[in-house]
């Protein structure tokens, strides 16, 4: 070991911890061109996770979406706020892929078109969402509710042979305590209240595992004790996953948002406004459009 | 399918999922396949139709109370064919929500393959003393057709029973399922499907018989058709094959595709949400079905010795639809049970007022729509449950 | 045959050289004895062009002509007159009838023919050449053609006896007579002209190579007139059609597309009203036989009744149970369907009943040579398009007509804002119904009525309403009418099976493209 080999040992082992420190804050890649990027998988390499551009969408000559730009950031919470009408609904149907805009590209992460790909595609890529109305199936068990959403393999052939594994039954055992529905196992989704259907729901999504989560009204037609669990568990998942929450109910999005983070008010298709909560809730537009005086 | 009313279920407190939660996973997570009931039941009809009714018809004296005539065994024969129909009804509309009011065209494909196996088998024993099939000497055609190629084998007729069904399912399904028609437009457009089929085959230029089909068969398989032990060899054989449907489709509806089937019929929105293609799923159990009815199909002919276009008619694709509706949807047992009871009034009508069958049939559709949304089966186990909460 | 050729022959001939009249000689020699002998004289007579022999010849004709061993009687009215002297006499007791077999009526009916041909009046020469243009004309007749030819003064007449001319010529024993035939009936836009062409060209038949050139120009110039009524022809068999399915189909959009409700027993509904129009037409024909002619007008309105009350019966005890259930309303209307059927085949019996054409629907107008188009299945695109212009005005403009719309957009909202919508369900299925009812009189105008009506039409309809989109009048007549023609010009090319499957393909492959159907409703569309 001379001395010169040490020197270069050194720089090495600087240059590596510089990389990886690159490589962390850009969600695991290194910012260069020779980095591979997967098609099945959004690139968040520059910290975002949703690009919406110039989103239009019309029915009939009615705008439901006009122009919309947004970006939501990879681990953030967002909360978008606005009167009926205003196209929150549908700016969720366009990310998912059940409704095809006029004009505008959204993508999930860098590489990924969002404009091109099948709801189950939009869906396996990792994003998820919760409808206004609580979907779930009906004639079948809350086990088997979350079973079927479990993320594995969605193919017809798996479906057929499948068997669970430990593992992912100790998954669904999670989830279902994490729902307070354990009790319920086996009973009919169809019979459960409506809060309670409402978390089976979110319940659902959660074992999707995705990337990005949207909550279409989560907390509608819940108990005050019911909305705090929500909010508890929303926060819990901020960071590891990124959340778009659309909701009426301004005491939960105060708990989510905690006074810092971002919220978007969204009013006839477009942006109307952007910020703190404090702040939105002062913007003379705001107040007259939804919020009131 | 929406069903507007919920099945009533008791609260179920289920104390071990309390207490344990783990086994309580383990047992949601394995559904049997069947309950121990459930095999003795199947044990039981596998005995009936490889015993008794041999036993029956062969065995016991013709004046004896126990004997079974030869018309009874062809008429159970029969609605065992059509059974093994109402179960793949069962599959796709009680399951998974898809009306299909042409599944009788996939059922005659299957009995025309038979049948051209069948013509070509009586060989100069027909009419006209020769090799061509009798039809095809009174048109005047001087040598087989390219589509009758293969009949003279009876490996590539029951190859095409199950193919031709299933090709046309699968072609069918893939185009209907990819646009996203549902409901009652995918059931009207079966219907129109079926009834172009009826057309096309009651010309005689397509090669099929015309309106008069293929009949007076003689020989299967080098055994004469009409003898008592042929009959009883096709009866056991049909009863084999339904009772393994039966168990076959009770794997697929308890398995994680079966599951999937359902969620697809209740909320196709979300299922597509989570990430599945209802496509693949309805177009496998879509071409499933099918292929299950040209198997039926195929088990038809020689045991009721004719197949014409009439089986494709729609008003035949609609009967199946009510033999599962009577039974129960979503239960398998339940349209076995269904054609059993449907088929069986039609008999009985037919021979003593035949007037009022009609009268009948159209009563049951009305009946069962409105007050039996669950069925036969449905309505014993409502039943069941009353007199056990009376007697609790 | 050859008989007649001779006569019509000798007739012209003779005809015009100068009127003597009938001796007793000549009409006894026509009335009595074998039949050869009368022929023979009959020609003579016709040679000789007796002025009258024509008023004779019809009396024969009219079994007008009695015999008594010394005179020929014939009776016009209560007179009878001797067909020589044309004096007045009595009615001896001896008198004999006149039997005329089958060849001498022949004959009879050729000289009469021949005779009216030069005649003075147009509409007896006219007729004449209707009567000769019938029978297959050969050399024979020639110099009849020929002479009536050169005497014709009318255009029209003229050109006719040029082209019968110019037929037999066609096929004569001299090229240049031939060649010039040819050209000639290139001038024509008759399908018989075309069929003759085409049999002129057929092997073996025509030896001269400039004669079939000449031919093939005349049958490209005949066929290329031709070709426009027929193309004329399907578009309006389709327009026919589609205005059918259109009625049909009205009735199955509003119930469908307005309700939601899927009625399998909607053919059957179109059965009921053509029954209707059966008993309605059986009533007037035992009570008011005179009047028969208008009894549509009776049954229009009572087919519309009829069916809507058997429609309002239908909803109150069947189909209201079922809204927002359209399976369960497919299966619980075919069960409705089969019973109805029933019904009928005991009530009537399972054959087809009679129903006939009033007088002034039966026929058509010619349009083109080879283009007739029936008076009934015009009336039935009017009628169409009447009943189309009805429903709209009644959903758009009328109080009934925004409560349908009302219910069908929002039921809740409708039922809270006061609607009674049980009752306008009722209404709206009886309107579906009546209209289907109408549907059936019209069919009953065109086709047979049997039980088996409103199957033949229930698959066609569903088309119409899965193509033309649910929600709008707009798409269903779009549809209909595309669907009518479409199955007509795809019928001419390949059959009418062919055809069907052909439409079936098409509507599932448009359906790929455009789920929704022609005309959607846009928007969000409730999931549910």
């Amino acid at each position: 070991m001379t001395p010169e080999l040490q020197q270069a040992g050194a720089e090495a082992l600087q240059r590596w911890r510089q990389k990886e420190q690159v490589s962390a804050s850009s969600g695991g890649r290194s910012a260069s061109f020779g980095r591979l990027v997967h098609a099945h998988e959004p690139d968040f390499a520059h910290g975002v996770a949703l690009y919406l551009d110039d989103i239009t969408v019309s029915f009939d000559g009615f705008k439901a979406l006009n122009a919309l730009s947004l970006a939501i950031n990879v681990g953030e919470l967002r909360c978008i706020i606005g009167p009926n009408g205003a196209g929150k609904t549908t700016m969720m149907d366009v990310i998912t892929g059940k409704t095809r805009p006029d004009l505008g590209s959204a993508s999930f992460g860098q590489n990924i078109d969002l404009l091109r790909l099948r709801e189950n595609a939009i869906a396996q890529i990792g994003i998820g969402r919760k409808f206004q109305k609580p979907t779930v199936y009906e004639q079948l068990s809350v086990f088997e509710n979350l079973e079927l959403a479990l993320a594995a393999d969605r193919r017809v052939r798996a479906s057929l042979f499948s068997r669970l594994s430990g593992a992912q039954l100790d998954r669904i055992g999670e989830v279902m305590a994490l729902i307070h529905l354990l009790p319920e196992a086996q009973r009919t989704a169809g019979l459960l209240s409506h809060g309670q259907k409402q978390w089976l729901e979110i319940g659902m999504l959660l074992m999707q595992d995705p990337k990005l989560l949207l909550l279409d009204e989560p907390v509608a037609g819940m108990t005050d004790e019911e909305t705090e669990r929500t909010a508890e568990l929303f926060l819990s998942l901020e960071g590891q996953h990124s959340l778009v929450v659309v909701e009426h109910d301004m005491k939960f999005v105060e708990q989510l948002t905690e006074g810092w983070k971002k919220v978007t008010v969204l009013h006839e298709g477009r942006v109307l406004a952007e910020g703190t909560l404090a702040d939105v809730q002062a913007n003379e537009q705001v107040v007259e459009v939804y919020l009131g005086r | 399918m929406k069903r507007d009313r919920m099945p009533e279920v008791p609260a179920l407190l289920d104390v071990k999922a309390v207490l344990d939660p783990a086994t309580a996973l383990q047992e949601a997570s394995r559904p049997r396949l069947l309950t121990p009931a459930g095999w003795g039941g199947v044990l039981l009809a596998l005995a009936i139709v490889a015993i008794a009714v041999p036993l029956a018809n062969l065995v016991a004296p013709v004046d004896s109370v126990f004997h079974l005539s030869d018309y009874a065994v062809g008429l159970i024969g029969k609605i065992m064919c059509y059974a093994i129909c109402a179960l793949a009804m069962d599959l796709i509309w009680g399951y998974t929500g898809i009306l299909s009011l042409g599944h009788g065209l996939f059922f005659a494909l299957g009995g025309y393959a038979m049948g051209m196996y069948l013509m070509r088998q009586i060989g100069r024993d027909g009419n006209y003393a020769s090799e061509l099939p009798d039809f095809m000497v009174f048109l005047d055609w001087k040598a087989l057709p390219w589509h009758w190629a293969g009949s003279g084998s009876f490996a590539f007729q029951m190859l095409m029973a199950l193919l031709v069904p299933g090709l046309l399912a699968l072609v069918f399904g893939f185009f209907a399922f990819r646009s996203r028609i549902k409901g009652v437009y995918f059931s009207i457009i079966t219907q129109a499907l079926t009834f172009a089929a009826m057309l096309l085959f009651f010309r005689n230029e397509t090669g099929f018989g015309g309106n008069n089909g293929f009949t007076d068969f003689k020989r299967i398989l080098g055994t004469p058709i009409a003898t008592a032990s042929t009959r009883m060899l096709l009866f056991v054989l049909t009863g084999g094959v339904l009772i393994g449907f039966f168990l076959m489709a009770r794997a697929i509806v308890t398995s994680k595709f079966g599951r999937v089937l359902q969620a697809i019929r209740d909320a196709e929105s979300r299922v597509m949400f989570t990430g599945y293609d209802p496509l693949a799923y309805k177009l496998a159990i879509w071409t499933l079905s099918a292929v299950m009815c040209g198997v039926a199909g195929a088990l038809y002919v020689p045991q009721v010795g004719i197949i014409n276009p009439s089986e494709m008619s729609p008003a035949a694709s609609i009967e199946m639809a009510i033999w599962a509706a009577v039974g129960g949807r979503a239960t398998l047992i339940g349209p076995i049970v269904g054609a059993f009871f449907v088929n069986g009034a039609k008999s009985w009508f037919t021979q003593v007022v035949p007037e009022f069958w009609l009268y009948f049939l159209g009563a049951l559709f009305i009946a069962v729509t409105l007050f039996l949304p669950n069925g036969l089966v449905g309505l014993a186990a409502q039943l069941r449950r009353k007199k056990k909460d009376v007697a609790e | 045959m050859r008989g007649l050729r001779h006569l019509l022959l000798i007739g012209v001939l003779y005809a015009a050289s100068s009127a003597h009249a009938l001796t007793a000689l000549q009409t006894r020699a026509i009335a009595e004895g074998d039949t050869d002998g009368r022929v023979a004289a009959l020609g003579d007579a016709a040679a000789a062009a007796e002025p009258g022999l024509a008023t004779f010849v019809q009396a024969l004709l009219d079994d007008a002509v009695k015999l008594t061993p010394t005179q020929v009687l014939v009776v016009e009215g209560d007179k009878v007159v001797d067909a020589a002297s044309g004096a007045t006499t009595a009615l001896p007791s001896d008198a004999e009838d006149v039997v005329n077999n089958n060849r001498m009526r022949g004959a009879l009916q050729a000289t009469l023919a021949s005779l009216r041909l030069l005649s003075p009046e147009r509409g007896a020469r006219a007729a004449a050449i209707d009567e000769l243009g019938k029978q297959a004309t050969d050399e024979a007749q020639l110099p009849l053609i020929e002479k009536a030819w050169a005497s014709e003064s009318d255009a029209a007449l003229k050109a006719q006896l040029g082209r019968m001319r110019a037929g037999v010529l066609v096929a004569s024993s001299d090229p240049a007579k031939r060649m010039n035939a040819a050209q000639a009936l290139g001038e024509s836009g008759e399908p018989a002209v075309k069929a003759l062409l085409l049999e002129r060209l057929a092997d073996g038949t025509e030896p001269d190579d400039n004669v079939r050139a000449a031919l093939r120009q005349s049958l490209d110039k005949v066929s290329r007139r031709l070709v426009w009524g027929e193309r004329l022809g399907v578009l309006f068999t389709g327009i026919s059609l589609g205005s059918i399915l259109l009625l049909v189909a009205l009735g199955l959009a509003i119930t469908y597309g307005l309700m939601g409700v899927i009625n399998m027993a909607h053919g059957e509904l179109m059965m009921i009203g053509a029954y209707a129009t059966y008993m309605v037409q059986n009533l007037f024909r035992a009570h008011a036989p005179t009047a028969f002619d208008y009894y549509l007008w009776a049954a229009v309105p009572a087919s519309f009744i009829v069916a809507a009350l058997v429609g309002a019966a239908l909803e109150r005890s069947v189909i209201r149970w079922l809204y927002g259930r359209p399976l369960e309303t497919l299966l619980a209307t075919w069960g409705i369907s089969l019973m109805l059927m029933q019904s009928v085949r005991s009530l009537f019996g399972a054959q087809n009943v009679p129903v006939e054409n009033p007088a002034w629907l039966s026929g058509g107008v010619a349009v083109m040579s080879n283009l007739t188009l029936p008076f009934n299945r015009i009336a039935i695109i009017g009628f169409a398009l009447l009943v189309l212009g009805g429903v709209a005005l009644l959903i758009a403009r009328t109080r009934l007509g925004l409560f349908v719309r009302s219910v069908t957009q929002n039921r809740r909202m409708a039922a809270c804002v006061g609607v009674n919508t049980a009752r306008v369900d009722t209404y709206a299925f009886s309107l579906g119904a009546g209209i289907a009812g109408l549907a059936g009189c019209a069919l009953s105008q065109v086709g047979n009525v049997g039980p088996d009506l409103g199957q033949n039409y229930i698959v066609d309809s569903f088309m119409v309403v899965v193509l033309g989109g649910v929600g709008q009048l707009a798409g269903t007549v779009l549809a209909a009418l595309g669907l009518g023609v479409l199955n007509k010009v795809l019928e001419g090319w390949a059959g009418a099976v062919l055809a069907k499957i052909m439409v079936l393909v098409f509507i599932v492959v448009f359906i790929q493209k455009r789920p929704q159907g022609l005309f959607a409703m846009k928007g969000r569309s409730a999931e549910a």
